[in-house]
């Protein structure tokens, strides 16, 4: 399983990343830990990776007023351990708790995952939960995109060719709750809820991460009957609307119990 | 090697620069170019645990780094150290234990191993089952390694 | 009478047993707590080129053309060949044996000659400098196919809507059945029947060193040097030697470090044959390395089984009979040469095997499909045997409202009615059924754990207790393999020279995978000559150097290579004291070795160092006799004669909490006890039969090869095949009984797969035990939550 042949640069600004990727056949690298097992496997062929990881500023944390602004190259086992996300945004440092296992959090990315957008994946979910901000910048400047508009469809985000998501900008505080069911520790999920408020946030539920909203269990169980995981290669779509409800019932059971 | 980037990186203590293909991963750069063949290979996706290896101190799965990416970078192997001695207690402990069979994940768990060991945190059993369950063994019923890994951090001053 | 004579388990003597028993760390593990052993991808070799294989994305499908016009221009490339051109190098093969009566398949070619018969099946080679060079060449080979129909189903297979060799005239590789009569009447006569089907899930060995050979011509001397991670290197050079036409004293294999074997590797396969042919072509060493992902659709795959079983009782809980209907389903070809009938034929031979029941009627058919091949792997029909029948025993248990352990116990075979003929024809030679029962029960806790159960179970706790029951094939005769025709040695020789300074260096037939071989070898060697651990050097897996055997499989490492070693130690000590006689001018009665001494049997004094008297034999021969001549290199073979299989006999309990909610199990812990006769390293052993359990536990909750309609394997990589990981794994309890086995002086039987044999009903039962208050039940492995939800109506 060897990857086929590819170019690689690794530039040192923005504008240079930018100009690398109009070649054509260009890919962002970060982390890769994504990335490079498909390209172990040969299920993509890129002719240029840009490696991006040596981008100056993309990966610091740096807390606000009510806010906390990660950077898309912070990595999953520092959003683990920093104090600021344990502190303020909880929930992020829990779901990275559940991202494979620790040789894959020391090279993974906050960003390669948002970017990635696999309907499996953790931090999706947690950002449209916490309606986080993404920062995604091109060679014309920068904009933003709430969490809710990024993810499109299945592994298709709102970022055009040529971008790349530089930061994102959690709110603070609040009550939330992150659960996970898998067979084995540190597998893709069968399915994920983030819960934040009354934001309750499914991944492995659809293509892009499944918010069911709900001020009741019963108001929110209804919505919920309502959605229609795609089966997996083990499990149902009854089944994964089953354990959904399951873990809908957790979860507001803990947020509402008294703190 | 049209393709090929000039890169230098340290690896157990030693500084090497070599003309390296970027996908060649880093632990196919390690067995094949350096003849480092102690750490292995087992899935090449990143799940077995075979392939890691320590880059800046931080275990890694060799599969899932270029070795291009190494550039500039500290990467320790299972030979640099057991020669520096640095997982001597594990070794001693895994083979007292008998924590290890056909040794082919050994490598890489010891190297799990002793990144919790390092992390000084006081784990239980369950924890360190936790840590390690990205390091597949299919000899062992990874209790025997579990034994050996609860005897060095508890005997940990 | 001094320790050379008896063998170790002979009553009421006191027979130094050294080493044997004592919990002795691994002597060659230290290279591999460092990385620095050799496993033979870490080879080296000049102008080594690399295979990598293009191989069938049809299951079923007709090779209309290949062209490797583009691949053979590839950089790096140095050749492509297709099938015919290897077939002019390596002659086809037939999985069958005489012994299993009407098994048939068709012959099977290194590369694939004009048709694939499963997804994975290579259909060309490329070699190149490198393996991403033969992979890049690979994706520009172009190849015609025409799709054929694809048999997936077991049932389906068996109906021979399709027949995918219609010159076999339908899809039946092997069938048997068995009938001891007075089946109908036993059921007749019965107060309850139960009946149910049991489904078990294709599963793989996923060794996590790939399956890798290393093929080295000389043509100079037309000789080939197979460097081969297998388990059975003198099979292997046989069948290299007879299918390459060179001869046999010209093909040397060694197996260097293996990572992991199981089964898995003692297989032929095409790929591998393929790579010995290729280096014999091009002349020049060529090596192949199986990736993971092309493991998984090339790996012999194991287990399909769906089994219907019937169980007659009478209402005191005695077992009247077991009957029962196999179907197994395999790939397109009876795998070579130890054919893909054996699987099957265990199940007939050892469904109900702890019980005394007499009447016993099985049918059992194979079936082909155009899926993997498959084969022998760990426990080889011992864990659908054992399931099904520990499973029918619990409903019986349940429908008499008796508990589990009592129902055994009313049915094991006493542990003093032996010899004992089995209904299905085999043979034991003694057994434990009942102390080992007791043993575990007590070991376990079985009451507080009952009580404890009993008590959660009314918070909404559901915790479940499943035993299993076991017994084991080890230590083969030639009744396994020989018999029918197979060039499979069921003997095996050590031979045991004494080095000038007193140290030894062992070679044994018997190879090492990581269990431990090497290691308990020395210690045998040791404790049976008088030195100490340290001065055993062992060798094993080199055709050039040991003398010839079997290798590995079946559990016959320790109990038939450490019996060859045991006699070697011994008659090498005799040697070596008809030496120190010479020298000492005294009686060799009056003498003995020990602690690398040549002592005074009675006082213990010191007589001569070993170190001396090695100097002495080698290099100052002048001062002995005229007429006396030093023989300090010894062989010797042993082969199991009186029984055809030893039978070991063991117990396994599960203890698991079920959650009713998400159909999650978590494993609480784990017992066995296992009599395998003398134990030689109890902590090698104990962690064998931990490794043994949590393969099965794969088994039970998480393996299962997934096919679609059309044949394709769907989760063949690792992150979509669940294999057990630390995390959900309990820990698991061992104790011994040990009932050595008179056959040798050792005693020693097998142990390697019994985790594997009885950890999955074990696990299916402790399960079923936790639904049992909410009236669920499940039967087919692995019992994901999807199957555990809907027999609890969740979903």
């Amino acid at each position: 399983m060897k990857a086929p042949a590819f170019a690689y640069a690794k530039p040192k600004s923005l504008a240079e990343a930018f100009a690398l990727l109009r070649t054509p056949g260009a890919k962002v690298l970060a982390g890769g830990q994504s990335l490079i097992p498909s390209l172990n496997m040969r299920l993509s062929a890129p002719d240029l990776l840009v490696d991006i990881t040596g981008l100056p500023g993309l990966a610091e944390i740096v807390p606000g007023r009510g806010t906390v602004r990660v950077g898309a190259l912070v990595t999953h086992a520092r959003i683990e351990r920093n104090s600021d996300v344990r502190k303020h945004i909880p929930m992020l440092a829990e779901a990275a708790t559940h991202i494979a296992h620790a040789a894959i959090r020391n090279r993974g990315t906050l960003g390669g995952s948002l970017a990635l957008a696999d309907p499996a994946a953790e931090y999706p979910a947690c950002a449209v939960a916490l309606e986080a901000i993404f920062t995604i910048q091109n060679s014309r400047g920068e904009r933003t995109v709430n969490a809710a508009a990024f993810f499109k469809g299945l592994f298709e985000t709102d970022l055009k060719a040529g971008e790349i998501l530089t930061c994102v900008e959690f709110p603070a505080g609040g009550k939330s709750v992150f659960l996970e069911l898998t067979r084995r520790h540190g597998d893709y999920a069968i399915i994920g809820l983030a819960a934040h408020g009354s934001r309750f946030v499914f991944f492995g539920a659809g293509p892009t991460p499944v918010l069911v909203k709900g001020n009741s269990l019963a108001e929110a169980k209804a919505a919920l009957a309502r959605v229609e995981p795609p089966a997996d290669l083990y499990h149902s779509s009854k089944t994964k609307r089953h354990l959904a409800g399951v873990l809908l019932e957790r979860a507001w059971n803990t947020l509402s119990k008294p703190r | 090697m049209e393709h090929a980037v000039e890169t230098t990186l340290t690896v157990n203590g030693t500084k090497v620069t070599r003309r390296i293909e970027p996908r060649q991963h880093l632990v196919d750069f390690l067995r094949e170019e350096l003849g480092l063949t102690g750490s292995h290979v087992g899935c090449e996706h990143g799940v077995c645990g075979a392939c890691t290896v320590r880059v800046d101190g931080e275990i890694v799965r060799g599969c899932l780094m270029l070795a291009v990416q190494a550039d500039g970078c500290k990467v320790e192997t299972i030979e640099g150290l057991s020669d520096s001695q640095e997982l001597s207690l594990l070794q001693k402990a895994f083979h007292e234990k008998n924590a290890l069979q056909c040794g082919f994940c050994t490598p890489g768990m010891l190297m799990a191993a002793q990144d919790l060991v390092l992390s000084k945190r006081k784990v239980s059993r369950e924890e360190i089952r936790m840590h390690i369950s990205g390091n597949y063994c299919r000899c062992t019923g990874y209790q025997a390694i579990v034994d050996a890994i609860e005897e060095v951090i508890h005997g940990q001053g | 009478m001094g320790k050379a004579e008896l063998p170790l388990h002979a009553p009421g003597t006191q027979v130094d047993r050294g080493y044997i028993g004592q919990s002795v760390p691994r002597p060659n593990a230290a290279r591999l707590l460092q990385g620095r052993g050799t496993f033979t991808d870490d080879l080296r070799f000049p102008r080594l080129a690399h295979v990598a294989f293009f191989r069938s994305p049809y299951a079923h499908a007709r090779i209309r053309k290949l062209d490797f016009s583009k691949a053979i221009k590839s950089p790096g490339v140095l050749a492509v060949f297709d099938g015919p051109t290897v077939a002019e190098y390596c002659t086809p093969w037939v999985g069958v044996l005489a012994h299993l009566k009407g098994i048939k398949s068709p012959p099977q070619h290194a590369i694939a000659i004009g048709r694939a018969c499963w997804q994975g099946e290579a259909v060309a080679a490329v070699v190149a400098d490198s393996r991403s060079q033969a992979e890049d060449a690979v994706q520009l080979i172009e190849a015609e196919w025409e799709e054929l129909p694809v048999v997936v189903d077991m049932e389906d297979s068996l109906k021979n809507k399709t027949t995918i060799h219609p010159e076999l005239g339908d899809n039946i590789c092997f069938k048997r059945e068995h009938d001891t009569g007075g089946v109908d009447e036993a059921f007749a006569g019965a107060d309850v029947v139960v009946e149910e089907t049991f489904h078990f899930g294709r599963h793989t060995g996923v060794c996590l060193e790939g399956r890798a050979i290393l093929a080295d011509y000389n043509a100079a001397e037309h000789t080939l040097t197979v460097y081969h991670a297998t388990q059975a290197p003198h099979m292997m050079q046989d069948i290299f030697s007879r299918h390459l036409n060179i001869p046999e004293a010209n093909v040397r294999v060694i197996a260097k470090d293996v990572g992991g074997s199981f089964g898995i590797k003692v297989h032929v396969y095409p790929d591998e044959m393929a790579t010995a042919a290729i280096s014999v072509i091009l002349r020049r060493p060529v090596k192949f390395v199986a990736d993971r992902l092309e493991s998984f659709v090339s790996d012999i795959h194991a287990r399909e089984h769906r089994v219907n079983i019937r169980i007659a009782v009478k209402k005191t809980g005695e077992i009247l009979a077991f009957d029962l209907d196999d179907l197994t389903a395999i790939g397109p070809y009876s795998v070579y040469p130890r054919t893909s009938g054996i699987e099957g034929n265990q199940v007939v031979n050892l469904a109900g095997g702890p019980y005394k029941h007499q009447k016993y009627r099985a049918k059992m058919h194979v079936v082909f499909t155009n899926k993997n091949v498959s084969c022998q792997y760990r426990a080889v029909g011992h864990p659908i045997a054992v399931a099904l029948t520990e499973g029918i025993v619990d409903l019986a248990a349940q429908k008499l409202g008796m508990d589990p352990a009592e129902f055994r116990r009313k049915n094991l075979i006493p542990d003093d009615a032996y010899p004992y003929t089995f209904p299905s024809g085999i043979k034991f030679e003694k057994l434990s059924h009942h102390q080992t029962l007791n043993k575990l029960l007590d070991v376990m806790g079985y009451e507080k754990l009952k009580k404890e159960r009993d008590e959660l179970r009314k918070s909404g706790i559901y915790r479940g207790i499943g035993l299993a029951a076991m017994i084991e094939v080890t230590n083969p005769s030639p009744a396994f393999y020989g018999v029918g025709g197979a060039r499979i040695s069921a003997q095996d020789g050590a031979t045991l020279r004494f080095e000038p300074s007193g140290m030894l260096t062992l070679l044994c037939s018997v190879t090492e995978q990581g269990q431990g071989t090497e290691g308990i070898f020395a210690q045998i060697a040791a404790s049976a000559v008088g030195v100490s651990l340290d001065k055993v050097r062992v060798i094993t897996g080199d055709t050039g150097i040991t003398p010839y055997g079997g290798g590995t499989w079946a559990s016959r490492g320790a109990g038939i290579g450490g019996e060859a070693v045991l006699l070697a130690g011994r008659a090498l000590r005799s040697n070596m004291l008809d030496i120190a006689a010479a020298i000492l001018k005294v009686d060799k009665a009056e003498l003995d070795v020990r602690k690398n001494s040549v002592v005074h049997l009675l006082t213990g004094e010191t007589r001569i160092p070993l170190s001396e008297l090695g100097r002495v034999a080698y290099f100052r021969p002048d001062t002995l006799p005229l007429d006396f001549q030093s023989e300090l290199t010894v062989t010797r073979h042993y082969t199991p004669r009186q029984y055809g299989f030893t039978f070991t006999n063991g117990i396994q309990a599960s203890l698991v909490e079920v959650d009713p909610d998400t159909g999650f199990v978590k494993l609480l812990k784990h017992w066995c006890v296992e009599d395998s006769g003398t134990v030689i390293n109890p902590m090698l052993v104990d962690e064998q039969i931990r490794g043994g359990v949590v393969q099965g536990i794969g088994a039970a909750l998480f393996e299962e090869c997934l096919y679609g309609p059309d044949g394709q394997m769907l989760n063949g990589n690792m992150a979509d095949y669940l294999v057990p990981m630390s995390g959900e794994m309990p820990d698991i309890v061992c104790a011994h009984v040990e009932t050595p086995t008179q056959q040798s002086q050792l005693g020693a039987k097998g142990v390697g797969e019994a985790g594997t044999a009885g950890a999955p009903g074990a696990v299916m039962n402790a399960i079923n035990d936790a639904l049992l208050p909410l009236g669920a039940r499940v039967t087919a492995m692995p019992f994901t939550p999807e199957r555990i939800l809907r027999a609890l109506g969740k979903v």
